[in-house]
């Protein structure tokens, strides 16, 4: 098949061309024997907290996809820009591409104005994406960073609706996590106390809830910098691997060796000189 | 509990997570308790602070009294993020008209700007909305933009799922030409009674009085409300 160009640049934004294709396949495949996989959720708990000197944000590491753990050491706290992360609960798919999708254009913006992005703009840019798609992107996102205007924490909605609040969880294992913060949230707090009662919060959610577990990550934004301490604290649970799975060199005995050169020939020679300064 | 019909509303893909249970599987909702009073001078707003998805309540301390001018607010009722997807695109529209005029802008062009949306849009959108504001022609003023798009100028107003239990009060305890401190107080006892009975209403009252001077706010807290009978 002749095709004018191979790669045809795509419309910006989503392409929802596949959701047909998969709703097809779901019909063929319930027939048979085998099932679609659901796709990789992050059942799980984040929570963050204001404190004096900066923004704590933490969640758990477990990605499931139905009841299987697809990974044990997901990244749940996404880099949106120097002063802001993201931590993100509902589809993994979609919270990693909402988040990049952010980071990017902060980043163009930052570079075009020649300013520090604030996180209101960033909370406006994941409001406006978010509605737009009216709740079919399933992203819960806590967003956490510091700026020129103080230390802020916001929860953006599936449907696109935000919250500013000092203290938050999000998640399946929000209700947990919520119980913890309820109890021990004071204003003001120090750096050290507000990690321990993230991590304390992370933790009951862990306990509690059946889609958060194995490790703790923990993200410390101040105005001095950020600290993202992955992992803060690792599951007490971990397996041993019974045994070495990896095979060293010579396990395998070669029998025989046969070496063709390929003989190509040189046909058509061009020089195209490219302007890189 | 939240009062509105999901018939119109489109299949949530996102909903179907194994992790989040039954109950707090809904789109987050301003179910919720607003009202706004004109008296001589200037209006009084007020509303509850909860907004629920489910059975949960996803934030106990919300705003729901959004400024969209210098001295015209609205109180949002109905789907938190159509509300303040909304009240959003009718402050840009707002300010550019006021900027444009060079003058400040009318309670009466805010309603309608609110009013044309919720028309327009009015399959897609949950939103009911209470306009309430100053401004130098006609005063206090307050309009109210229910669900569906209709608008309508009324001396005292209510709306949002914990309404319907208060029009008894509001009915035989509104008098024209009351005080701004007794449209303060009739607010903050309507608002009580209303967060008593409904569940989709409560947390703190927030209440706001807009006049010519300014803004002026007020929270009273859950447990500073009146309190109507000791059963």
């Amino acid at each position: 098949m002749a095709l004018s160009n191979v790669l045809e640049t795509p419309a910006s934004g989503f392409n929802f061309e596949n959701v047909s294709r998969n709703v097809a396949l779901d019909g063929l495949l319930e027939g048979g024997h085998t099932k679609a996989p659901k796709p990789m959720k992050t059942g799980t708990t984040i929570a963050g907290v204001v404190c004096k000197d900066g923004v704590v944000l933490g969640a758990d590491t477990r990605a499931t996809s139905g009841e299987v753990v697809a990974d044990k050491m997901c990244a749940k706290i996404h880099y949106i820009s120097p002063n802001m992360y993201c931590c993100g609960a509902g589809t993994a798919a979609d919270t990693e591409k909402t988040t990049d999708l952010l980071s990017s254009n902060l980043t163009i913006f930052s570079m075009t104005s020649g300013r520090n992005p604030r996180v209101v703009m960033a909370v406006n840019i994941l409001q406006d994406m978010l509605f737009r798609y009216k709740g079919q992107i399933g992203a819960s996102l806590i967003l956490g960073g510091v700026d020129c205007t103080g230390n802020h924490l916001y929860t953006v909605g599936p449907y696109g609706s935000i919250d500013n609040v000092p203290y938050l969880a999000m998640g399946s294992g929000d209700l947990a996590a919520l119980g913890i913060l309820e109890d021990r949230f004071k204003p003001n707090m120090e750096l050290e106390e507000a990690k321990e009662l993230v991590r304390d919060a992370i933790h009951s959610g862990i306990m509690s809830d059946l889609g958060s577990g194995n490790n703790i990550d923990i993200c410390v934004i101040t105005k001095q910098g950020v600290d993202y301490i992955r992992p803060y604290q690792e599951s007490e649970y971990k397996d041993k691997r019974q045994r070495r799975y990896k095979y060293r060199p010579g396990t395998t005995s070669i029998l025989t060796e046969k070496i063709v050169p390929l003989e190509l020939e040189v046909v058509q020679e061009t020089v195209q000189r490219m302007h890189t300064a | 509990m939240a009062a509105y019909m999901s018939a119109s509303r489109l299949e949530h893909a996102f909903s179907t997570n194994d992790f989040v249970p039954e109950w707090a599987q809904e789109e987050v909702s301003t179910g919720t308790t607003i009202m706004a009073v004109e008296f001589n001078g200037g209006v009084v707003i007020g509303a509850d602070s909860r907004t629920t998805t489910g059975a949960y309540i996803a934030n106990r301390v919300t705003d729901k009294l959004t400024p969209i001018h210098d001295h015209i607010f609205c109180c949002r009722s109905g789907s938190a993020a159509d509300t303040q997807a909304v009240a959003d695109a009718v402050t840009y529209q707002l300010g550019f008209h006021s900027i444009e005029l060079d003058e400040p802008p009318l309670v009466e062009t805010a309603a309608n700007l609110f009013k044309q949306m919720c028309y327009r849009y009015r399959e897609e959108l949950m939103a009911g909305i209470i306009v309430a504001g100053w401004d130098k022609r006609k005063g206090g003023q307050v309009y109210t933009v229910p669900m569906g798009g209709m608008i309508v100028r009324q001396p005292v107003s209510v709306g949002g799922s914990g309404s319907s239990y208060i029009y008894g009060f509001m009915d035989s305890n509104y008098k024209p030409g009351m005080t701004k401190e007794e449209c303060l107080h009739f607010c903050t006892q309507a608002l009580a009674l209303a967060m008593e009975r409904d569940g989709s209403s409560g947390g703190v009252a927030r209440l706001a009085a807009i006049t010519e001077e300014g803004l002026e706010r007020r929270v009273v807290l859950g447990n500073q409300l009146p309190k109507f009978s000791n059963a």
